[in-house]
This record gives structure tokens, sequence and C-alpha cells, in this order.
């Protein structure tokens, strides 16, 4: 029996605990609730036990049901396993190189690009009639025409794997940096002193730390891949596609019993992402034995220059994929005629940034507010639960901490439909503010995140001084710890606002058509491929997250011209 | 039909002719009423946004009705028209039975069927009495009062004509004796010598779905069996054909039949970059206007299978709970106006064939359409063929769903 006394409040602070918990467990909650109402069809008790089941043997039988499954799947381990060895083993090999905080600075604008731009981008990349094959032709390939190869929406998913990894990679990056300053580095040298090889000195020396604490961020990975919706409809396969776009064309027929189908596959959804999440959970154990059994035997893995090579490799090219994504986005948006297989526009034209300006701005504008709003609204949830859990001197508990991260790691598509026939019951859907109640599910998470390192460390003695000084406990918050950790909190609420700008399923389904925003309009677009137009939206769908980024870099800068030592120092804050 | 029955039908008709309008909907027949009602409102109008010429003539509308009639129109952007219906359904069984999220859909077919038959329609044959209504050609154009085979009834507004049409780059030699295939033999053989250069979109797209009809036209003995809904048996007959003939194409289709397009934008964009050679339409206008927009070069040229082509017409329907249903109307007429009639022929613009009766014009109206020539790219009306009117409803439903137990599911 949980200790229930902890849901009284203690203090008018102490309440705002209790709203949070509202904000994430009641709409998931109903929204579930909803789900399995109508994928059992609760108001047609005529199965066993008032249970009916014939939608899940619907299911089952739906054309190409199991290949969408093993796709899910397979895209929920894949990406992780790729995305996190090449970050780790990165970090591992070339923490104290040169070169290193060049990579971490281009890292966090890259961080800021939304998936679907990130998609679009590789998909004018490596499409057959993409960038890579038009400068190749036809001097040096000898195409004249574009080669009939499956370079994307691939049936195996390669490039949907790759699409996600090169956007998972930064993410992962960011917060593994977030939490190296609570490692201690100097192991690794130890472990080196004996003898062993760099990549491997860090594996068993700093890794287990490490990734302890990104181990959060990692689940939500798993579970991001095996159900997004946007970079599958972008670059997925298609014939069958992944579980989430097979749920999400269910929920959009016109046929009603296909909703039942549609939750029912919501909730086989949520198994696969389970199953993907206990998968790597053994995993983990077969990794931890595996290394161990190394270490005892003393296998020191001296020789990894190879290796080395190989992952700055892959790194390079990950960050070069994405980078020259957005260089193509820009391309198209300004292209007039370009056909195969010219290399470069024939033709520039303002034509499309003209044409789109005024639904650009406005669609722009919306989700601008709503990620400004909801980010806004998750920072002082945030900031307000964390200065309650120093004042009342509590930690959350495991419990409370995995309730933070439930959005994350549900999957959207599994609880969106029933949140989306709960909102149009209470006849709230469609307004702005739903969306921005929607969006806050998903960027309070990643706020809490981000900030709760950085302020778990804050030396609290500065906060001491303050009070034997006479300060109150609000003045030390606002003038003592607030301004010190100005440059996380900014941090913090410039990747909320990116969380939020990138949300489309939930943008889409609450906002019922009528709050249409740069997402929305741009992966509506991509079902055209008109790639001028989707250059241009998908451009302004990265610019927005990339001006707080940018400000959150520069405003402690210009903030702290006279106080150096407050400037961030250590990588990762 | 028993005697009893054609009784009610005729009383009920009787009463519809009377009086449209039950309770405090807007009468269309009180024209000035319903553009009093509609000053102010706000119509979100649901149509397909894949198309960026589309898309900016359905702004240039919602420029004219705001200066006109001070209507705010707000295009909501849709891949597919079943998802509208979807999320007027949902509507429908949650009991929002008013203040509805769409004012406005455009639509045809299947999905008009759909609404029709589960109530989810302005229930009373408002279009009709629209004033511009009288302007179109509904005496000789049967597409215009019946849809697939589901009479019109009143319950949507036309807007547009579509004859599936084909196209190609004359200027690319790819056909043997430089005319493109024209018989369902012909092509498959086209097919299997120039392997990777031909695909479709895939069903339940409208292009998809209308594309394995049209082959279904051309490869069954008795069309008349098209024309009403079919039990399990005989579809299965009647298709067996069709599937032989896409089994037979498959493997040498664009990326071997794994990938399909994904509409009639990706085809033409596919063409553009000489990755298909042959693309189709439902816009006999659509390859005049790329060739005017500078995607296709102007040696692009149209045509149509020699035993004919699928055509029918495209409305606008207002569903059962709209917000803004005077506003809907208001923009529903608009759309047949003589001015934006010949915008939307205009292949500058869209070169989507107008629904109006050009005899019934006067002559400044007429005006409009004169100035409108064709381009090269487009047939000649002459050239287009016979038209196959489209199968009841049932078929596309039931096709899709075959289409994507044999080829959507990766066997």
């Amino acid at each position: 029996m949980p200790n229930l006394q902890i849901l009284i409040p203690r203090s008018k602070l102490d309440l705002l605990r209790l709203v949070v918990l509202m904000l994430l467990l009641i709409p998931i909650g109903a929204a579930t609730l909803t789900l399995i109402g109508s994928a059992f069809k609760w108001h047609d008790s005529s199965g066993l036990l008032g249970i009916n089941t014939s939608a899940f043997d619907a299911v089952v039988s739906e054309p190409g049901f199991w290949r969408s499954v093993g796709l899910s799947f397979w895209m929920g381990l894949i990406t992780p396993i790729v995305a996190l060895s090449v970050v780790m083993v990165f970090i591992a090999a070339f923490l104290n190189s040169p070169g290193f905080k060049w990579v971490w600075a281009i890292m966090k604008p890259v961080l800021a690009v939304p998936h679907a731009a990130a998609a679009f981008g590789l998909l004018f990349l490596i499409a057959p009639s993409g960038f890579v094959i038009r400068l190749l032709s036809p001097e040096i390939s000898g195409f004249v025409r574009p080669p009939d190869w499956l370079t994307v929406n691939d049936p195996a998913g390669i490039s949907f794997a790759l699409a996600l990894v090169v956007k998972e990679i930064p993410f992962l990056f960011f917060v593994t940096m977030a939490a190296l300053p609570q490692a201690d580095l100097r192991r690794t040298q130890i472990a080196a002193g004996y003898g062993h090889g760099q990549i491997w000195s860090w594996f068993i020396s700093v890794f287990p730390a490490v990734y302890l604490q990104i181990r959060l961020p990692v689940f939500a990975v798993i579970a991001f891949a095996s159900s997004t919706v946007d970079v599958a409809l972008i670059v997925g396969p298609v014939a069958p596609p992944p579980l989430s776009i097979q749920i999400l064309r269910w929920m959009n027929d016109p046929d009603l019993a296909k909703g039942t189908i549609a939750a029912a596959a919501a909730i086989i959804q949520i198994g696969i992402t389970l199953l993907a999440l206990l998968v790597w959970w053994v995993g983990e154990y077969i990794v931890l034995h595996l290394a161990r059994m190394a270490a005892v035997r003393g296998w020191r893995f001296r020789r990894d220059m190879f290796f080395r090579i190989f992952i700055g490799l892959t790194m390079t090219v990950s960050i070069v994929l994405v980078c020259f994504g957005i260089a193509l986005l820009v391309l198209w948006s300004f292209a007039g005629i370009w056909r195969f297989p010219d290399a470069f526009p024939k033709i520039w034209t303002l034509k499309s940034w003209i044409s789109q300006s005024q639904n650009l701005f406005e669609t722009g504008w919306r989700a601008f507010t709503i990620a400004f709003v909801s980010s806004a609204f998750s920072l002082i949830l945030v900031l307000a639960n964390l200065e309650n859990e120093y004042r009342s001197n509590i930690r959350p508990t495991r419990l409370a901490w995995w309730t933070i991260f439930i959005p994350l790691l549900v999957p959207q598509i599994a609880f969106m439909g029933g949140l989306s026939v709960l909102f149009l019951r209470l006849g709230i859907d469609g307004t702005l503010w739903a969306v921005v109640l929607v969006h806050m599910i998903f960027v309070f998470p990643y706020v809490y995140l981000t900030l709760a390192d950085p302020w778990n460390a804050f030396d609290t003695r500065y906060i001491d001084v303050a009070r034997t000084l006479g300060k109150s406990d609000n003045r030390a918050f606002w003038e003592i710890r607030l301004p010190i950790l100005l440059a996380p909190v900014l941090g913090a609420f410039a990747l909320g606002f990116a969380v939020s700008i990138a949300q489309y399923l939930p943008t889409l389904l609450i906002g019922a058509g009528r709050q249409p925003t740069i997402t929305t309009e741009a992966v509506a677009l991509a079902s055209g491929g008109n790639r001028r137009l989707i250059g241009t939206y998908a451009l302004v769908q990265t610019l927005l997250p990339f001006i707080f980024f940018a400000l959150a870099s520069l405003v402690p800068k210009i903030a702290w011209a006279n106080r150096r030592a407050l400037l961030p120092t250590r990588m990762g804050q | 039909m028993s005697l009893l029955k054609k009784f009610y039908v005729f009383l009920v008709t009787a009463i519809l002719a009377i009086s449209p309008v039950a309770g405090d909907e807007p009468n269309p027949e009180n024209w000035d009423s319903v553009l009093a009602e509609a000053r102010g409102q706000k119509v979100f109008w649901h149509a397909w946004g894949g198309s960026e010429n589309i898309n900016s003539y359905i702004a240039w509308v919602g420029e004219q009705v705001e200066s006109r009639y001070g209507v705010d129109l707000v295009h909501v952007k849709i891949s597919e028209t079943a998802n509208v219906v979807a999320r007027v359904l949902a509507e429908k069984s949650a009991g929002r039975n008013e203040g509805g999220a769409v004012d406005l859909v455009w639509i045809n077919g299947e999905n008009f069927a759909a609404m029709k038959r589960q109530g989810l329609l302005l229930s009373y044959p408002w279009s009709t009495y629209l004033p511009n209504y009288q302007l179109t050609d509904f005496e000789n154009k049967a597409v215009l009062t019946m849809d697939f085979t589901e009479p019109v009834d009143g319950l949507e507004s036309p807007w547009g004509t579509a004859q599936l049409t084909f196209y190609y780059d004359s200027g690319n030699p790819v056909f043997e004796n430089g005319s493109p295939p024209t018989s369902l033999e012909a092509l498959a053989d086209w097919i299997e010598k120039n392997p990777g250069r031909f695909t479709y979109a895939a069903p339940p797209n409208f292009i998809g779905t209308t594309f394995l009809k049209q082959v279904l036209f051309g490869l069954v003995d008795d069309v008349s069996v098209l024309r009403k809904p079919a039990d399990r048996e005989t579809f299965d007959e009647v298709t067996a054909p069709l599937w032989e003939w896409l089994d037979g194409v498959r493997p040498n289709l664009w990326r071997s039949g794994r990938v399909y397009a994904a509409d009639t934008t990706q085809l033409k964009t596919l063409l553009s970059d000489n990755e298909i050679d042959i693309a189709m339409t439902f816009n006999p206008g659509e390859a005049s206007s790329a060739v005017i927009e500078g995607l296709l070069p102007d040696t692009t040229r149209s045509f149509t299978l020699e035993y004919g082509s699928i055509g029918n017409a495209h409305f606008v329907a207002i569903p059962f709970n709209a917000n803004a249903k005077a506003g809907a109307m208001v923009v529903a007429n608009f759309l047949m106006s003589p001015e934006a009639q010949a915008r939307k022929s205009d292949e500058a613009i869209w070169g989507d064939p107008t629904v109006l009766a050009l005899d019934k014009l006067d002559a400044e109206q007429l005006k409009l359409f004169d100035s409108l020539a064709p381009g090269e790219a487009t047939l000649s009306p002459e050239d287009f063929g016979i038209i196959l009117s489209e199968p009841d409803a049932f078929w596309s439903d039931a096709l899709d769903a075959e289409w994507a137990r044999r080829y959507g599911a990766g066997n």
C-alpha cells in the first residue's frame, strides 16, 4: 500500500504537485479508459465475461497486420541501439580531443531541428531523384533519369530508421552531456592506466553511472521510435506501413467499425512498445554480464583505433545528413525549375515564399503561440515543483518520477485517439487552449528532465547565506537561485519550445483541423510531395525552435558579461 | 416499389419541395436572409490540400467572399476526405448536433454516399436553390445530378467536373511509334518492356481507386453489373481479370510495386523528375497547368484510353451540424459563379473544367471564358472519347479493401 499521505499538500506551493499529477494523469487515464472501452466494446457486452474481443480478432486479420507490428517493434529496438552506441562510443573516444567542442557546438542546433524537417531533408538528399544522385548524374553515375531504387520508403524501414537515428543522436548526446558533470571522469584515466583501450576504459568505468542517468531518455527513444507517426509518413514503408500509421488510418475511417479496430490496435501498439522496452531491459542484463565477464577475464580491447575512426565517421555522416538536409530545404524553397539531373535549380525564385507568406505567418504564429504558452506554463510548474522539493526537503519518489515520464513512454498514437474523443465529448476540442493543454503533457516532462539535474547540482549554500542575511525564501529564489541558474532554465525552456513545435499528432487530433500549425501543414503537404512548399514549411518549422536555442545560449552571455564566473564553463550546461 | 412506398416518397418530396427548410436553418430560397446571416461568419472548409495551385485558388475564393459577403473562409487542408467523414461521424456519435468543426467539405463519390447514408449531411435540398445553380448544366450533364450512382438530391453543390486523363512528355522518345499505349493490352506490354517507368497511386487515394475502376471497365464484359452493389462471389468473379492484369504488371512497376505514389501531385512530380513516363490525373487541364508552372516541359501531351475514361463531378457539401451553414452556402454559391468558374478553368490558375452551361451565360459572363484557350497539353473535346460514368460507390470501397489485401500487405 503506497503512502497516501504524500498526496496531502503541506503548503500552498505544495499544492502544485497535485496540479502536475492531474495534468499528467487525468488526460492519460481518461484517454486510456476510453480506449479500452471502445476496444472491448463495453456497450456491447455479448462476449465472454462481458468483454468482447472481436475487435482484436479483426485487427489480427487485417491485411499486413503482422508485418506492421514487426516493423514498429524493429524500429523501437534498432533506433536506440544505433543512436546510443554512436553517442557513447563517440564521447568515449573523443571527449578530450580538440575537435569535440565543435561537434558539441553543432549538435545543439541539430537538436533544434524538428523530426519532420530532418526527415524531409533526408528525403531530398537520398531519394533516387534526390541531391546525391543529381550531383553524380549524369557525368559520374551515367544516369539520365533517376534509378529505380528503393532508397526511401523501403519495406524494411532502413531509411526510416536512418531518419530516426540522425535525430535521436543529438538528443542522446544532449542528455549525456548533461549527465557527465555528475560522473567521475578520472576513473577513465585509472582504467586506461591499467592498460585498457580508451573506449573500453570509458565503457567499464564511466558508462554504468552515466547510463543510469540517461536510461529514461533512452526509454523515451524506444517509445518514440516504435510509435512515431510524422517521420513514418515521410520516409517510412508504405505497404504495409508501421502499426502507428495503420492506427491513424483506421481512426480516420468513415466506417464506425474501424474505430473499434483502431482502439484495439492502439492497445496492441502499447504492447509492442512495452515488449520493445522489455527486450531492451533484458538486453541491458546481457550486456552487463558480457561486459563483466570481459572485465573479469582482463580483456583490454587496446586496439580500438579502427573502431574510433569508424564511429568518428559515423557521427560526422549523421551530422552532415541533417545539415545537408536543411540546406536542401533552403534550396528547394527558392527553386523555380529544377529538373533531374540538374544539380542545382535552373531558375531561382521567391514565388514559394511569396505565395505562402500569409499561411506561413498564420500557422507559424499559431505554432509559436502554442509552444510559447505551453513551455512557459510547463517551466513555471517545473520551477515551482523543484523549489517546493527543496523547501519541503522532499525528493520525488520512484513512483512520482515515473509518473512524470509516462507521457514520454506511452505511444502518442495509442492514447491520442481516446483523448480526442474525450475532448470532443467535453466540447473543448478545436480550441487553442485544448491544444496548449495537450502539448503541456509532452512539454512538461522534457522541461523537468533537462532542469532537474542542474537544479539539484546547485550549491544550496548560496541560499543558506541569503537566508542568514535575512532574505525570505522567495527573495532567495528570485534573486539568487534563478539568476544563477539562468542558463539551464532558458535551455529547458528552449527544449520545451522545440518539443511543442514538433508535436504533430496531438495538434492534428485535438486541434480538429481548426488549429493548423506549421507542423501539421508541413506533414499535410508531404502527401503531395511538392518539394518547394515542403522546403518553405519545414524551414520555418526549423527556424522557430532555433530562435529560442540561440536566445538560450546568447542571453546568459549578455546578462553575465560582467559576471564571468557565472558563465557556463562546464560543458553540458 | 410498393404503392404505399411510392406515396411516401411522393409525400416526402412534396414536403421538401414546398419547404426546403425545417426550423431555423438558413433558407436559400430567401437568399438575402442567407447573405445577412452569413456576414461575419467563419467558415471552415475542409478540402484536400496537396496541390499548390488549388490551394491558391481556394485562397483567392477566401479573399473574394470576404470582400463581397463578409464571410471569413478558412481552408482546412486535409489529405483524405474520408477523414472528414470520420470526423463528422465522431461528432454525431458524441452527440454534437451543432457547432461542428466542419462547415463545408469538398467531396464526391463514396464519401458523399457514406455521409448521405449515415445522415451526416444538411438534410434538405439546399444546393438546387442556390441562385447560381440555375447557371449549371444540370439538364445535360448527368454527373451533376448523379454522384457515382448516388442521386445528389440537392445535398451537395456542384463545383467542377473531372475525367481520368493520362499525360506524358512527347519529347522523351519512350514510345515506339511516338504515341503512348491506349489499350490495356498495349499498356501492359509497354510496362513489361519498360520496367520501373509506370505506377499509380495507392488506393484509397481517389486517383488510385479510379485507376482500378478504369482498368476494370476495360476488362468486364457487361458493365451493368458495376451499376449496383454486388455480393462477394460476384465481386470476386467480376474483378478476377483486374487482379490478373495488375499482378501481371506489378513486377515491372516503379519500385517493383513495393511503393506506390501517394496522389496526383506525386505522380506529377515523378513525371517531372523523369522517374516515370506516364502520369495520370482527374483534371484534364492539369498537364497544361503544369507546363505553365514550369514543372513539365512544353512537349507534354495528354491521352485517354480508347475504350473511354471515367468521368465524374466534384461537389461541396455541408454537414448536418455545421456551425456556419449560411456562410457555407454563400461560399458554395460563389464557387458556381461565372467569375469563380472561369478562373478555375484557367489553366494558368488550375484548369478544372466548369460545371456551367455556357449557353446560359450572358455576353459579359461568356467573355470571362472566351479568353481561356486550352494549352497544347490539354486534349481537345473531340479527343476525350467516351465518358464512362462511375460505378456504384460499393465498388470503390470493395476495390480498395481487396487492393489493400493483395498489394498493401507487403506479401
